[in-house]
């Protein structure tokens, strides 16, 4: 057992700080350092520098254009990368569906779709939830039913983020009967969203951004050819895809540098000296150690060939647990400051007096909307509840 | 031993109760938080005209009587409805300190026209580097003959954009941590050096960065004495506390509430959320923070109209306790409706905003936690 870096990882640590710090845009990384949401030139422009190097997809397999990186060489490009303020790619194309469309998908739709999602020419959503079907995901009923060639799909999606921006979506859609099993009813599909008859609406959450949409379909035609896989075999395809999902969502790199940059800010403040926000942040800060070595952990255990079983779930809910501690911490010390809201201040063309010190002022809407870690991704009840069935045995 | 309401109180709490359930739906409450100037003045009119606006003024200066006990029966109720009209800034806070420090002409001048809903005032006594610690404030005044020159910054002036006339925490001697040497001055909101900033707040409501650049006012603005408002200035602050206190414990039954309900209409694995033994558990672990909530609430209260008015350590006990209840109820009601709870549109997410809001004014949790321990 040892956790030392080999003289070959130290220099690839080099290479990726140097790269990060030749080749990552200001403008980007100061919003990201502040926590402010990105617009979606910001993500491809950043994508498609980070493709120029080969370095979006370090999870994919080399052939399709993965990194080919040791789980220590990636754990190093995660926290060199959150370190610098380089935003994370966008997890829709890269992290969830291109795992489906690789392991699952044929020739001619890897061809298709791989290297628009590498090179960000394609922004995909993630078309699952639906108004009744949450955490009870198999019981959804947007339809698709055979009509030649096509599938004509009708129903509602909801919660899909930035789904105002996607040109495709990833779709779980009911080809069974009602008298089918849900599991065995649904299907995968790939559905190009300038469809006649695709109509996206807007949810505004708590932070007043619009991050989320409802999206509604009316005898849209898709055709079968871009179906994943075989009919009533998508919830399959799905369930792999969530587990890829969640061993994203520790979000370790992320807490470590927001934490640090939190202790940096109280540094300054009264805060600092006081022994209940000392142990506050310590308390924050030990369970993210835990946590780190339980992700490599698990990162080591899939690097021997397992995939990530349910302990991953473990992950998800610490990982959102430990995050919004953290929002909770910035909020406290923004003190009066946490109250102010004005979003409009931290826009380019904002030219007049701020309100409150600098990256305080927005800890409050970013913990309102963090909030939604629990929820989505398998919200933390149903994470509990797959680790009493599927590890305890409950 | 009574825990019961006189009849004045609960003839108060149906009045204002009454008021939030027929004139304060959602939607209209959404029409006065985007309006231009955040609250309705045809409210404010009618809540003058209820009488409520002299709850928390003394009989000899024409109010109601000013219990501790009469304020939070107004608050909770205006707790259920997250009622944004500047009850708590302009009347308890700014009408509290004017009532406590000022001369009998001063407060013929203010309070008539404040009780009869003519007047809004603002409190600035808060600045950027403070936190809660009022003899940390620095915002200077200097006194030279009959001028009163004031220079600094107040930070999160709640009603500092709309009000008329602010009431402004001053050093006028000594250093930022001495007791003595803070003065409250009245200034002319439009007077020239005033330079205001308004936005809104998290929770729907308005406030303001105030800049004064050598605003220069007659030392006859002075409210009460100088150099000694501190222990005035903490009394009221320690007073709009209790009145937000009560607001928490208004808006926690509405959450506990809404999310019972909620959790027995929404269905997921066919079957009402109600059902789950884990989210029951969690519902009841609510309800008991609620009710912990509301027993502290009135132990303060009490102990404040025992005590002639003052009672830090027992107001500080309730505002560590009730933050503790409001972040928790608040949290759990979000994540128990799952993805709705976290949407603008619906009401569940305003009363977490505003029982987030709660924790932070007028003293952390952490900060009353730690002057209780110290009292
Ligand atoms: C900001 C945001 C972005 C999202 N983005 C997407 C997206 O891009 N694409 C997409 O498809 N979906 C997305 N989602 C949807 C998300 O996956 C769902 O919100 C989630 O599955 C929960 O479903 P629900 O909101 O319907 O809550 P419900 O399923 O109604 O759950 C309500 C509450 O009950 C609890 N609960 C449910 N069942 C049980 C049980 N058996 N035992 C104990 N507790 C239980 C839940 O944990 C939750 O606390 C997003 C959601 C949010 C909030």
């Amino acid at each position: 057992m040892n956790i030392d870096f080999s003289p070959e990882e130290q220099a690839f640590r080099d290479e990726v700080h140097a790269f990060l710090q030749d080749e990552l845009p200001q403008d980007i990384s100061e919003r990201v350092k502040l926590g402010l949401h990105l617009e979606k030139e910001d993500y491809v422009r950043w994508q498609k520098i980070l493709n120029q190097r080969g370095w979006v997809a370090p999870n994919w397999p080399v052939e399709y254009g993965g990194t080919g990186w040791s789980s220590t060489q990636k754990y190093i490009w995660e926290n060199e990368r959150t370190m610098a303020g380089a935003p994370e790619v966008i997890a829709f194309g890269t992290k969830m569906v291109a795992p489906v469309i690789y392991t699952f998908g044929t020739d001619e739709q890897k061809e298709q779709f791989l290297p628009d999602i590498l090179a960000s020419n394609v922004w995909w959503c993630q078309g699952y939830s639906e108004p009744n079907s949450g955490s009870d995901l198999a019981s959804l009923r947007t339809s698709a039913v055979r009509d030649g060639d096509d599938y004509i799909v009708n129903g509602t999606k909801t919660w899909t983020t930035l789904g105002q921006y996607a040109d495709w979506m990833f779709c779980l859609v009911r080809t069974g009967g009602p008298e089918v099993k849900n599991q065995q009813a649904i299907s995968f599909l790939l559905i190009d969203m300038t469809t006649p008859g695709i109509t996206v609406s807007p949810i505004y959450l708590l932070d007043g951004t619009r991050e989320v949409n409802e999206i509604h379909f009316e005898n849209v035609r898709v055709p079968v050819s871009n179906r994943i896989g075989e009919e009533n075999e998508g919830w399959t395809y799905a369930k792999v895809l969530l587990t890829h999902e969640r061993t994203g969502t520790a979000n370790v790199a992320n807490s470590k540098s927001r934490l640090a940059s939190l202790k940096e800010r109280a540094a300054q403040s009264p805060l600092a000296t006081d022994p209940i926000w000392q142990q506050k942040v310590a308390d924050a800060e030990i369970e993210l150690l835990a946590l780190e070595y339980t992700e490599l952990r698990t990162l080591a255990a899939v690097s021997t060939g397992k995939a990530p079983g349910p302990e991953s779930s473990i992950l998800k809910l610490i990982g959102t647990e430990v995050l919004q501690a953290i929002d909770e911490l910035n909020v406290e010390l923004a003190g009066y400051y946490g109250s102010a809201f004005v979003p409009e201040q931290f826009e380019p063309d904002y030219n007049d007096i701020m309100i409150g010190p600098d990256q305080t002022a927005n800890s409050a809407p970013t913990y309102f909307n963090h909030r939604k870690t629990t929820i989505y991704g398998g919200s933390n009840e149903i994470q509990t509840n797959i680790i009493c069935k599927a590890i305890l045995g409950l | 031993m009574d825990f019961s309401y006189n009849e004045e109180q609960q003839m108060l709490k149906d009045s204002v109760g009454k008021f939030v359930s027929q004139d304060y739906d959602w939607d209209s409450r959404r029409a006065i938080v985007d309006s231009d100037s955040g609250y309705s003045s045809a409210h404010w009119k009618l809540f003058a005209d209820l009488g409520w606006l002299t709850v928390p003024f003394l009989e000899a200066d024409g109010g109601l009587g000013g219990s501790a006990v009469d304020l939070i029966v107004v608050m909770e109720e205006m707790g259920k409805g997250l009622v944004v009209e500047p009850f708590m800034a302009n009347t308890v806070l700014a009408g509290g300190l004017l009532s406590a420090l000022a001369d009998s002409g001063q407060k013929e001048a203010l309070l008539a026209p404040l009780m009869a809903g003519e007047l809004q005032l603002a409190l600035a006594f808060a600045e950027t580097e403070n936190r809660y610690e009022l003899n940390q404030i620095a915002c200077g005044g200097e006194i030279n003959g009959d001028t009163l020159v004031i220079n600094g910054h107040k930070s999160m002036v709640l009603n500092g954009g709309v009000a008329q006339q602010l009431l402004v925490a001053i050093r006028t001697s000594g250093k930022p941590g001495d007791d003595s040497g803070i003065s409250i001055a009245l200034v002319d909101a439009s007077a020239a050096g005033v330079n205001r900033k308004e936005y809104t707040t998290v929770d729907g409501q308005r406030a303001a960065d105030i800049w004064f650049e050598s605003v220069s006012i007659p030392v006859t603005a002075l409210v009460g004495a100088d150099g000694g408002a501190l222990s005035a200035l903490q009394a009221t602050i320690d007073r709009a506390a209790l009145a937000v206190c009560a607001e928490a414990v208004g808006a926690m039954q509405v959450s506990l509430t809404k999310t019972v309900e909620y959790s027995k209409i929404r269905k997921q694995f066919g079957v009402s959320l109600s059902t789950f033994q884990a989210l029951q558990h969690r519902m009841a672990r609510m309800f008991m923070e609620v009710e912990q909530a509301k027993s502290i609430l009135l132990m303060a209260a009490m102990a404040m109209d025992h005590a002639g008015g003052y009672a830090p350590r027992e107001l500080s006990a309730a505002k560590s306790r009730i933050g503790k209840a409001a972040r928790k109820v608040s949290q759990e009601s979000v994540q128990i409706h799952g993805g709705i709870g976290v949407t603008d549109d619906l009401d569940v997410g305003h009363y977490f905003k505003r029982l987030t809001s709660i924790q932070y004014l007028f003293g952390s949790t952490d900060w009353h936690t730690r002057r209780f321990a110290a009292a």
